[in-house]
């Protein structure tokens, strides 16, 4: 089954990083075909970031997103531009943090990643890696195992403990929204 | 270890450089440009680990000039570029085929004419790699379509280059030069340089009887070989007004490609047996023309795939073979370039999806120019 994931936010936000991460995951620690690709142009200096993955059990042909099953959006302004190509039925994980007014379309999942990110590690830059966790844990789209060594790989060293406690915060984040619905 | 080994999750551009390392290249003269700048990047950050000499030039008549002479410093060399900067080295391209110098030119295609569209897909320039610079000449052209293939064929760009001396480009794009994908390194390639001549011998550019192809020398030691762009005999040594010289020269520059089409030509069939409709692409337009092959599969309607792998020298004989029995479309991120080719060897209707923008062909609208077709 294809999958397309879809991050979306602002420049500095560790969105380009989100995506190359989930795409390791799958593709290297849990053995499916991952492609990613992102936004260059000019959107990407003016502030507006873009990361696209599309996970397949398949070889992954077409390596462009069209229709995203899963929309990660962590500005307001990436969610009034993207939410409208968003598959239907399609899952939406947002900064609530964020962005206030919750989607129009799509099964919505509000973790208040840059918040939690702040109040438990006392850093915002690992805002994307408890999204990561909420992604994991909501979707199932990668195990958890394969996230963590995902992650543990991609990031600074002497970053690792940290990253690791805000994916855990991720994957508790997701479980509980998960049991709530 | 030399060059990156194993399983990764890589960007084409940076496979791209691990591949030219593992090829052998040590020495990389560029100037930046997006697409194409990873590559740059990569080798900057690369080669003095390996021994190697990055040099970042003026321009990119600077960096190709550089090029060739590393390679007859000894050592294999590359650069890499965009539309713009391709155009620079045009001039260039010509003295190095016709100096039979052993170089490799990366172009990540971007949207032309002109700066364009920097960040945009395209295969704008794949006529220009064959006919960019002035006079007549032969080169070797690679496509590339996942960045497994980024690796792969710059490995085998620089073994070609080295077998026939001459240029050889890998005409890669945006799409595929930008995104990321799982490879598997070798441990060890496969590679090939130009044998050397022996010392003293007065007839440096006699060519092999059987590959048209001449040994090679190197600088500084001990070689007295004279490199010219002008018109030379088989001794290197000018001789710019006689007609048998030139004619033998020039013709054996484009006939040792030619002569050796069928052992450099690689392409890849999918479902060409009893294939009615052929779909022709090359580069990252082929992963979405095999989706819409296998899409029309099962909707019933016989198709199949064409890859161009190599793009030049063209495969006239297999294209005029297919047209015999089958349709032919041509697919591709220009207005109409390969198509001619196609055209010259089906001498007959040949179809034709062009786009150009920036964006790639999706499956599904290829799907549908070939149902409508009927």
């Amino acid at each position: 089954m294809r999958v397309e994931v879809r991050f979306s936010g602002f420049g500095g936000q560790g969105i380009v990083t989100a995506g190359i991460i989930l795409a390791r995951a799958a593709s290297i620690h849990d053995g499916k075909q991952a492609v990613q690709t992102q936004s260059y142009g000019p959107e990407a200096r003016g502030g507006a970031s873009r990361s696209e993955v599309i996970i397949s059990d398949e070889e992954i042909l077409y390596p462009k997103v069209l229709r995203p099953d899963i929309f990660v959006v962590m500005s307001g302004q990436a969610m009034q531009k993207y939410l409208r190509d968003l598959k239907k039925g399609g899952v939406v994980i947002y900064d609530s943090s964020l962005i206030k007014t919750p989607p129009a379309k799509g099964r919505p999942y509000p973790v208040p990643a840059t918040l939690l990110a702040k109040r438990e590690i006392g850093k915002t830059i690992v805002a994307n890696i408890i999204l990561l966790g909420a992604l994991t844990t909501i979707t199932g789209v990668v195990s958890k195992q394969a996230m963590e060594n995902a992650v543990l790989e991609s990031v600074p060293k002497g970053t690792e403990e940290m990253n690791k406690k805000a994916l855990h915060i991720g994957f508790a984040e997701g479980e509980r929204l998960v049991k709530e619905k | 270890m030399s060059h990156m080994q194993g399983v990764r999750f890589l960007q084409g551009n940076i496979a791209c450089a691990e591949g030219a390392i593992a090829a052998g290249c040590r020495f990389f003269a560029g100037y930046p440009i997006t697409p194409s700048t990873e590559v740059a990047e990569w080798m900057a950050q690369r080669l003095p680990k390996v021994g190697g000499v990055f040099i970042q030039m003026e321009d990119e008549i600077g960096s190709i000039s550089a090029i060739i002479g590393a390679r007859w410093a000894g050592v294999k060399a590359m650069t890499a570029t965009s539309g713009p900067g391709f155009s620079l080295m045009m001039e260039n391209v010509g003295f190095a085929a016709m100096t039979e110098t052993p170089i490799v030119i990366v172009n990540v295609q971007r949207g032309g004419p002109s700066t364009g569209q920097p960040t945009m897909p395209a295969s704008g320039d794949v006529m220009q790699s064959r006919y960019g610079s002035h006079g007549d000449y032969a080169v070797i052209a690679l496509s590339p379509n996942s960045v497994q293939e980024m690796f792969d064929l710059t490995v085998e760009a620089f073994n070609l280059s080295e077998r026939y001396r001459v240029p050889t480009f890998l005409m890669a794009d945006e799409i595929v030069g930008h995104m990321r994908e799982k490879v598997v390194l070798p441990e060890k390639v496969e590679t090939f340089t130009a044998p050397l001549s022996r010392k003293g011998t007065k007839y440096y550019f006699k060519p092999d009887p059987k590959t048209l192809v001449p040994k090679m020398q190197v600088f500084g030691r001990g070689y007295n070989v004279h490199v010219t762009g002008l018109t030379h005999d088989e001794r290197g040594y000018p001789a710019t007004n006689d007609a048998k010289v030139h004619f033998r020269l020039v013709r054996r520059l484009v006939e040792k490609i030619e002569r050796n089409a069928d052992k450099i030509i690689k392409v890849e069939e999918h479902h060409l047996e009893d294939a009615e409709v052929v779909l022709i692409a090359y580069g990252a337009v082929s992963r979405s023309a095999l989706a819409a092959v296998r899409e029309l599969r099962r909707r019933g309607v016989k198709a199949g795939l064409l890859r161009l792998i190599t793009l030049f020298p063209f495969p006239e004989r297999l294209i005029s073979r297919l047209a015999r029995r089958a349709k032919l479309v041509v697919l591709e991120m220009n207005l109409g370039q390969m198509l001619r080719e196609v055209e010259r060897c089906a001498k007959r209707r040949v179809h034709f999806l062009p786009k150009i923008g920036g964006e790639l062909h999706t499956p599904q609208e290829i799907v549908r120019f070939v149902e409508a077709l009927k």
